[in-house]
């Protein structure tokens, strides 16, 4: 059986990476003290109030991942506009005939897990592929959620103007109790994010081995030596994302790529 | 009680013929300031106004409500604020209290209603049923209307209570009278919420003699209520604080860290989402309030507190999955069938897959063989 080729593509920016597991960490964190802090663990002991703090602690931890969080979301948005193309916030919008049917081949593909007769190997998205954009924007409004709900309830607790500025949330949705119940369900849908998150980057490190899991490291992908332009013997142009390219310069191959 | 005179006079008057003293009568005022959180360099200012002002007219409304606002303010701590707010603030028509019934109560609220239109202040206790007028008629004629017709001429509106300003227990679910709060229905008038099951009888008066000395609404937040009272929640007064953040709770009520007087947050406290001055100024003349009495806040000045329960855990439920589900159980499950469907789909993935996987893993075991080492 012939091998194949593939090139190192240099996909996540360093930005993109450091953005990616200083968010990561930061969910961690925030839902396991946010876990702790809706039920605080028991513990029976004969203390007095003053010799321990530890449930402040927990709560100052909450609050200052939670500046970590917002910031750290603060660069990712601003490398959305700074950064290649992967990175580009343009890259998250579906707003394509082309982008919509990568949207249907990776619900058909992946998600379905239907086999395609003819394969596109520009069907392969370099960056996200489109399924993955909408969840990422999901990601983000929910981002936004805990943001604009968890600074709200912060609020009163703080002087600093910045938790002022989400103040008004809480006459929006009738007081306390209903920010409360609203930070508290999102951050459910959190953990259903990154279950499924994960599991569809083992997926697809396992059916395409791109390296999908070691490029949030590195930052590098392996692409078919014959999507790049100046590759000896592939010389029609062809560019990375498959939304762009046009179906006639699909090379036809009835072989199953990589 | 209450019936209108026609001669207007100052409070201060007032209060002197109801047989107070002068000395009777700075105290009253020192307290006051003080439940108002004015400095001490304003008593002179409150002692002023009370002095000169003549009494505002006032009508109290009363619809679905179960009276206990009413009941919290007649007994605030100094005698001298029921009797100068319900004797003497010119009470011209509150249903529970006042001496004419009938025709003539009737006629004495509109006659306030003419004489004093756009100067009188209206205090509505009790939410409006917006479903069908027939739920709360008075005098023959429905809740909304009253509302809307003394609404009309009133300066202010005060919206004593949780009823008036979150709807309480009429609106919990499932509202079967869509009981209405005072700000969704009239919206053309300054409203003063003050939320509360009751309120708290000298924050009560602290509002009326603040509207009254100043001539104008005390400082409000977001929400509509007086800074001076909601601007904490009861959880930044509670004095078990310190054992919330040790992290020391009671786990039920008869445990030994429920006598020791440990935080009650674990037994269903609400003080962390509660805007009140129970901490502060406390209940029955600052004897004490709920947390103090080793009962957890169950929130009651706060929106929706009914239907946030049960009152004696912090899970949060949610309404349309049956009374027992919690976001959380609920979260447990969906995130179990959630890991149930991608173990299914991680399975499916490989038996669809097979002749991809299966080429690829030969290709690499053939370029395995090739290695030059
Ligand atoms: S008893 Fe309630 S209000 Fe007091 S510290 Fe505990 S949670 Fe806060
Ligand atoms: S402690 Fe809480 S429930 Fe009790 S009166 Fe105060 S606000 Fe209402």
């Amino acid at each position: 059986m012939e091998s194949r080729n593939f090139k190192r593509v240099y996909v996540w920016e360093l930005p993109v990476r450091i953005f990616h597991w200083i968010n990561a960490l930061c969910i961690l964190v925030l839902a396991i003290t946010g876990f702790i802090i809706a039920d605080p663990v028991a513990i029976l002991s004969n203390a007095e109030a003053s010799e321990s703090y530890w449930f402040g602690t927990v709560r100052f931890i909450h609050f200052a991942t939670a500046y970590v969080f917002f910031f750290n979301m603060l660069l990712r948005i601003y490398w959305a506009f700074a950064g290649n193309k992967y990175a580009s916030w343009k890259a998250f919008l579906p707003f394509s005939k082309k982008r919509w049917n990568n949207i249907l081949h990776v619900l058909r593909i992946d998600i379905l897990l239907q086999n395609e007769k003819v394969h596109d190997i520009r069907n392969i998205s370099v960056g996200h592929n489109m399924v993955a954009s909408l969840s990422y924007i999901a990601l983000f409004v929910l981002a936004l959620v805990q943001v604009f709900t968890g600074f709200a309830l912060y609020a009163d607790n703080s002087d600093w103007f910045l938790p002022d500025l989400f103040a008004w949330v809480v006459p929006l949705l009738g007081g306390d109790f209903a920010v409360r119940k609203v930070h508290h369900i999102a951050t459910w849908f959190f953990i259903f994010f990154t279950i499924v998150h994960v599991y569809l980057v083992f997926y697809h490190d396992w059916l395409e081995g791109r390296g999908e899991v070691s490029s949030m490291f590195g930052g590098y992908k392996f692409i078919r030596e014959d999507r790049l332009k100046k590759t000896p013997g592939n010389t029609k142009e062809k560019s990375e994302q498959p939304s762009e390219s046009k179906p006639e310069d699909n090379p036809k191959e009835d072989e199953i790529i990589v | 009680m209450a019936t209108k005179t026609d001669t207007r006079e100052t409070y201060y008057e007032s209060i002197i013929k109801q047989g107070y003293s002068r000395r009777d009568f700075m105290k009253f005022a020192t307290y006051i300031a003080a439940y108002m959180g004015v400095e001490t360099s304003m008593i002179g200012q409150v002692v002023k106004s009370l002095e000169t002002t003549y009494r505002v007219p006032v009508i109290w409304e009363h619809f679905q409500e179960c009276t206990c606002c009413s009941e919290s303010f007649i007994r605030s701590d100094h005698p001298i604020v029921s009797d100068i707010i319900l004797n003497k603030i010119s009470l011209d028509y509150t249903l529970t209290l006042m001496a004419a019934s009938g025709h003539q109560a009737e006629a004495a609220k509109h006659e306030t209603m003419e004489k004093y239109h756009g100067d009188y202040i209206l205090c509505v206790e009790g939410s409006v049923p917006m479903a069908n007028d027939g739920y709360c008629c008075i005098a023959g004629r429905s809740a909304r209307e009253l509302l809307l017709e003394s609404a009309k001429g009133a300066k202010a509106i005060i919206a004593w209570g949780s009823c008036a300003s979150n709807g309480c227990v009429q609106a919990a679910y499932p509202n079967p009278t869509e009981a209405t709060p005072i700000h969704k229905i009239i919206k053309d008038k300054p409203i003063i919420r003050v939320p509360g099951c009751p309120p708290i009888g000298e924050v009560m008066a602290g509002i009326i003699v603040h509207m009254i000395t100043f001539d104008r609404l005390p400082e409000l937040d977001g929400l509509g209520r007086p800074k001076a009272f909601y601007a904490k929640r009861v959880h930044d007064s509670c004095y078990r604080r310190p054992y919330y953040d040790a992290g020391l709770f009671a786990e039920s009520f008869d445990d030994e860290n429920a006598k020791e007087g440990y935080c009650l947050y674990k037994v269903g406290c609400r003080g962390p989402m509660t805007y009140n001055a129970c901490g502060t100024i406390r209940w029955n003349n600052g004897v004490s309030f709920p947390i103090q009495s080793g009962h957890g806040c169950i929130g009651c000045s706060e929106e929706d507190f009914w239907d946030n329960g049960p009152f004696y855990e912090r899970l949060t439920s949610l309404g349309g999955f049956g009374i027992e589900s919690s976001a959380d159980t609920i979260g447990k499950v969906a995130a179990g069938v959630l890991a149930g469907g991608i173990a299914a789909h991680a399975i499916a993935a490989n038996v669809s897959k097979r002749k991809e996987l299966k080429d690829r893993n030969s290709r690499g075991r053939d370029n395995e063989k090739q290695l030059d080492d």
